[in-house]
């Protein structure tokens, strides 16, 4: 397994560069791991990693693309309650590339 | 839209065949499966990801056994007289230009094997029959490019011997699995199926929060209750279908679709959250246990809800499992009832729903589209929706255009039978092979780019959760939008007016459009 090293410390992740163990995360991982693929991270950025996380803790899985737009939705306004406005935000896909920086699994199959 | 360094395809007014380029695909090889996985599925696993110790033996003892199980493979490795019509068939090769996924090149990986072992003139002429011994080259081989083969059998139907290369490659990954180089993503997803009844791994509380949301939004957005029910003992419809539905959009809409038809039709329906997914990743990986298990869950869900009928919701392989297979796997079906198609397709539940005139369908809901459709290809060439020969062509462009004015077909050599594969089918729809998934999409994307040039498609449908998800990563690569992929039954639901759909629904829909 490769890892990434982050404030000094060295955390296992997966072939993709997903965190092998998701208790191990901290904030500073996902700014670690957004700033390697040069993606800037704004409030509404951890906005929706936070909510993932929560989430994810809840329901042991990234909430489908509804659940987090209409979440989206009620936080940011209803404007931003949209699965465009996620793009904007996470151009290589809402599901994914926050899942990562959040530290949480990929969702798989046919998705 | 993610950056790559590599070059999109460009699309053409007419397809050409590219010049061969040797070795252009090499380098794609997804992610071989870690032992967790390989041990989940009940595969071996080599150090390091490697082969296993006495891997050549095993490969041989499969092959032997495969040959002797599955008459079509002997054929199939035994028929092939090289005539050169599938080269320029396959969507990768098209995409791709390197040799190797020429079907009869890919064929070749495994039929020169066979050769060298299987055959007197392999075991004592072998170059005079291009027979070679199994190497581990040989092996990386066939992991690379059986792994560039979404098993969609469009070249199949240009072999004059129906020579099926989907088949050779689903066998070559299960020897390949029981040698230690089993591939992630299905072996990812298969045990998720078996644990938690999904490919995603949705678990129940997830999924009930998921429907209760759906049931929320649909009722802000026409004022009238559809249910989204699951676990319902009793009710006579069960619904099978992918759990991308739950989760992904455009297949959400899709969803929305069937529940309103449901409800339309006044039956009682449910999903289960055992057999929370249509998909049957068994079938790609050519492995029968796993396919048999996955079945057994619809059998074993079924019987502890005490329904009548299922149905299947869109999805493309899963359908091909269930239309051949539901009954050998996981039959005989005598509990359910007798009256219906066992297992039944959703869009022949719709379309009968339409023909009997029980829907209440304003076509005017999608004036703001114009149409085509793009057949999946285990529906169009490995399965058939409604009961006359090519009605898996005619029965989705019938139920379009009840509930669409504006439709155009792509060009003929890219439809019906001779349909392209998105690019993601097969177990290929893994972020790891997005290069192969980007390219082996071009000739699909050049018929719509030229379907919307000449006709002005502005969207196209799809029954298959794994198109749809392929399609909304690779279109804005060919320079359209994500959004341009939609749902058959997403149509449905727009067209479908129920009783009760209020006033209040129209004012929020206008201040959507407004904004």
């Amino acid at each position: 397994m490769s890892s990434i090293e982050v404030n000094g410390k060295s955390f296992e992740v997966d072939e993709e560069g997903y965190l092998a163990n998701l208790n191990e995360w901290e904030p500073a991982i996902g700014a670690a791991m957004a700033a390697a693929e040069d993606q800037p991270l704004s409030d509404e950025h951890w906005d929706i990693i936070n909510f993932l996380r929560e989430y994810y803790e809840e329901y042991q899985i990234a909430p489908a693309v509804r659940v987090l737009t209409k979440a989206v939705g009620k936080r940011l306004g209803k404007d931003k309650g949209n699965s465009k406005y996620l793009y904007e935000l996470f151009p290589y896909g809402p599901g994914k590339q926050a899942c990562k920086y959040a530290g949480l699994p990929k969702p798989t199959g046919c998705v | 839209m993610a950056k790559v360094d590599y070059v999109i395809p460009e699309t053409h007014e007419f397809p050409i065949i590219p010049s061969v380029m040797e070795g252009a695909m090499a380098h794609s090889s997804p992610f071989i499966a870690g032992e967790e996985f390989q041990t989940d599925m009940g595969f071996p696993s080599g150090e390091d990801k490697g082969l296993v110790d006495d891997w050549k033996n095993i490969f041989l003892a499969q092959l032997k056994e495969k040959l002797s199980k599955y008459r079509s493979l002997l054929v199939f490795m035994d028929t092939c007289v090289k005539c050169g019509a599938c080269t320029d068939k396959c969507h990768y090769f098209i995409g791709t230009a390197d040799p190797k996924n020429m079907p009869v090149a890919r064929q070749d990986l495994l039929r020169k094997v066979y050769r060298r072992y299987f055959t007197f003139a392999g075991k004592w002429f072998p170059k005079l029959v291009g027979a070679i011994d199994l190497t581990e080259e040989a092996i990386k081989d066939m992991y690379d490019y059986y792994h560039q083969c979404s098993e969609c059998r469009r070249c199949a139907v240009f072999c004059p011997f129906g020579i099926d290369t989907a088949e050779v490659t689903m066998a070559a990954r299960d020897m390949l699995a029981h040698i230690g180089m089993g591939q992630k993503y299905s072996n990812q997803i298969i045990p998720k199926v078996h644990k938690i009844g999904n490919n995603l791994g949705l678990p129940e509380p997830a999924l009930i929060d998921t429907l209760e949301g759906l049931e929320e939004e649909v009722e802000e957005d026409i004022n009238v209750k559809v249910r989204f029910p699951l676990d319902e003992k009793g009710a006579e419809i069960l619904l099978v279908t992918p759990s991308a539905d739950f989760f992904a959009e455009p297949h959400i809409d899709g969803l929305i679709g069937y529940a309103k038809v449901f409800h339309a039709a006044g039956v009682t329906w449910t999903m289960s959250s055992k057999a929370s997914e249509a998909a049957n990743f068994g079938l790609f990986i050519g492995n029968y246990e796993h396919m048999r298990e996955i079945s057994l869950r619809i059998r074993d869900a079924a019987k502890d809800l005490g329904v009548k009928r299922i149905i299947f919701g869109e999805c493309g392989h899963a359908w091909r499992v269930a239309y051949n297979h539901l009954n050998t796997l996981a039959g005989p079906w005598d509990f359910l009832d007798q009256n219906y198609p066992i297992p039944q397709h959703i869009l022949e539940f719709t379309k009968d729903c339409l023909d009997r005139n029980i829907l209440n369908i304003d076509k005017t809901e999608n004036d703001h589209m114009t149409l085509t459709f793009h057949d999946s290809c285990n529906i169009a060439r490995a399965s058939r929706i409604g009961d006359t020969p090519g009605s898996q062509f005619t029965t989705p462009r019938q139920v379009i255009k009840a509930v669409c004015n504006n439709f155009h077909d792509m060009s003929a050599d890219t439809i019906n039978d001779q349909t392209f594969c998105c690019g993601g089918g097969g177990g290929l729809l893994t972020d790891d092979l997005m290069e192969l998934r980007i390219k082996g999409a071009l000739p699909r994307m050049e018929a719509l780019k030229n379907v919307s040039k000449d006709y002005g498609v502005t969207h196209m449908a799809a029954i298959c959760a794994i198109c749809k998800s392929q399609f909304t990563k690779v279109l804005p690569y060919y320079g359209m939008t994500m959004d341009q992929i939609v749902s058959v039954h997403q149509l449905v639901s727009n067209a479908i007016i129920l009783d009760g759909q209020g006033e209040e629904a129209d004012d929020s829909d206008d201040a959507e459009a407004a904004a």
